[in-house]
């Protein structure tokens, strides 16, 4: 296979047009384990390929490999909403999530590589004037800690997502609503290809179908894994697993606090192009936005019950499509095409886990729930920078696997807003 | 829609149950540490596979169950009252 340092580019296209298109290389090598590393990262999605990316690109760490069980971004990363947004409402959930949106902004650029960030805005509706009261609340602290929200009234809401319903002698009529401005989707499975490319290029290796299934642990601290090719020694392991890190934290010896469900998606049939917004309601437990191909993009709550299998259970998908179709009565004629799950990690207060672990030389990247594709960017800096010092950056601080001992978690949970 | 048996009530629509937990976490001793509490209040199994699990058949009889169920295939391999 040959290196993959080409510039993409505007001329690239053109003159790859000209010469039939044979020019093209693979964007990234697709490696074979080596022995030794300075950092091994476990789990190729999102949150590992960015941390890889960052290791090499900020802290000039690049003996680094990203092992993967199965495909790069074949997990949440390729399952997701695609949705990002910082909506969040304590301070230091803040700093974590609009960190990610103003990575996410200059991404393309940074990466070489087109991640389709369409920052549309995305509407959160409020459907009773008690609601519309508690989220003109949580505006205001996230206007304090410097998120870009906006209180917009009925007719606004209306105005930007004109197929919602209008009546108002319903059930939850639309009564107004929240907006960040720039908000918005991605492509994701772009997310992924592009900091892999981008790590790749800088010396990263990217080791697919490789499984762990074992730590070696010393006094304590972790030395090698042993993987399904082969045992690989390294300075620090990081993990970033989403719903299987109560699986691998296990293979280490030590628990979590994290339960995990599956988070379930699906798409309708494409159509013209009819809302370009997000739309999200917290009352009815449903969002849609309207991917470049036409389809509505729908997603809801958790499933009702702990579950690793990829799939989702008929009562939410149930639901969701219930309650979209009660907001945007037009889609009830349109077929529903595909309907998937992914697995997510919820920790008690709803927030991500960052930094050491309870075993020496590995640290954890998990607990991101539903929320995990936002905050890729974000992520993969603040794991680099832990996994390259050793030290928290000081807005991972707060998310340390401590908080559940002292106290002091960052319930986002019970804030009263969609996390 | 899948079927919950309940040892009360006999097979009857999931939705009619709710999830509340793990089952058999025992409450420490209030003299124990913050870690330990933290562990008690936070710390799960979450196992993949097999799992006991309580659940609530709030749209039925109202009574405390605990389900065997496997958290891959999603299968009930039994179902007893709460004790």
């Amino acid at each position: 296979m040959n290196a993959v340092k080409r510039h993409y580019s505007g001329w690239s296209v053109l003159r790859e047009g000209l010469r039939g298109q044979t020019g093209w290389t693979k964007a990234w090598h697709d490696r074979d384990p080596a022995p030794r590393y300075d950092v091994v990262i476990i789990g190729g999605g999102g949150h590992g390929l960015a941390t890889a990316y960052y290791l090499a690109h900020t802290h000039g760490i690049s003996r680094v490999a990203v092992i993967e069980k199965g495909w790069i971004g074949g997990g949440n990363t390729g399952r997701n909403t695609t949705i990002i947004r910082s909506n969040y409402f304590y301070p230091e959930s803040a700093a974590l999530y609009d960190l990610s949106v103003s990575l996410y902004e200059g991404l393309s650029r940074a990466l070489n590589y087109n991640i389709m960030f369409s920052q549309r805005g995305m509407i959160e509706v409020a459907h009773s004037e008690a609601e519309l009261e508690m989220m003109c609340r949580a505006a205001n602290a996230m206007r304090i800690n410097g998120v870009d929200i906006e209180i917009i009234d009925r007719d606004e809401v209306l105005r930007m997502a004109p197929i919602l319903a209008p009546d108002l002698n319903v059930r939850w009529p639309v009564l107004g609503g929240q907006i960040q401005r720039r908000a918005g989707v991605a492509r994701h499975d772009a997310v992924a290809w592009g900091y892999a490319r981008a790590a790749d290029s800088l010396g990263v290796h990217i080791i697919q179908n490789c499984e762990v299934t074992g730590f070696e642990i010393a006094c304590g601290r972790v030395t090698a894994i042993e993987t399904t090719r082969g045992r690989i020694v390294a300075d620090r392991f990081g993990m970033a697993v989403a719903g299987h890190s109560s699986v691998l934290a296990g293979l280490a010896g030590f628990a979590l606090p994290l339960q995990s469900y599956t988070l379930q998606a699906m798409v309708s049939e494409p159509v013209k192009p009819c809302l370009d917004v997000v739309v999200a309601s917290s009352s009815h437990g449903a969002y849609v936005s309207q991917s470049d191909k036409g389809e509505l993009v729908m997603g809801g709550n958790l499933d009702r019950c702990p579950s690793y299998a990829q799939r989702g259970n008929f009562p939410v998908t149930q639901s969701v499509v219930a309650s979209l179709v009660e907001m945007f009565p037009s889609f009830a004629s349109l077929k529903l095409m595909r309907q998937w799950g992914g697995i997510v990690d919820t920790s008690p207060d709803n927030s991500p886990i960052l930094g050491p672990s309870p075993v020496e030389a590995l640290y954890l990247n998990c607990g991101w729930g539903t929320g995990g594709f936002k905050a890729i960017p974000a992520g993969g800096t603040l794991f680099a920078h832990i996994l390259a010092t050793g030290r928290h950056h000081p807005i991972s601080a707060p998310f340390d696997l401590t908080r559940f001992d002292s106290g002091a978690t960052i319930d986002e949970g019970h804030a009263g807003v969609a996390h | 829609m899948q079927q919950f048996p309940c040892p009360w009530c006999g097979h009857r629509a999931e939705g009619e149950f709710h999830y509340a937990g793990d089952a058999g976490i025992d409450r420490p001793d209030r003299t124990v540490d913050d870690k330990a509490w933290a562990h008690y209040l936070y710390f799960r199994r979450n196992a993949k596979g097999a799992a006991h699990e309580l659940w609530i058949h709030s749209a039925g009889c109202g009574r405390w169950i605990v389900l065997s169920r496997d958290t891959v295939t999603h299968a009930v391999t039994g179902s007893e009252p709460m004790v």
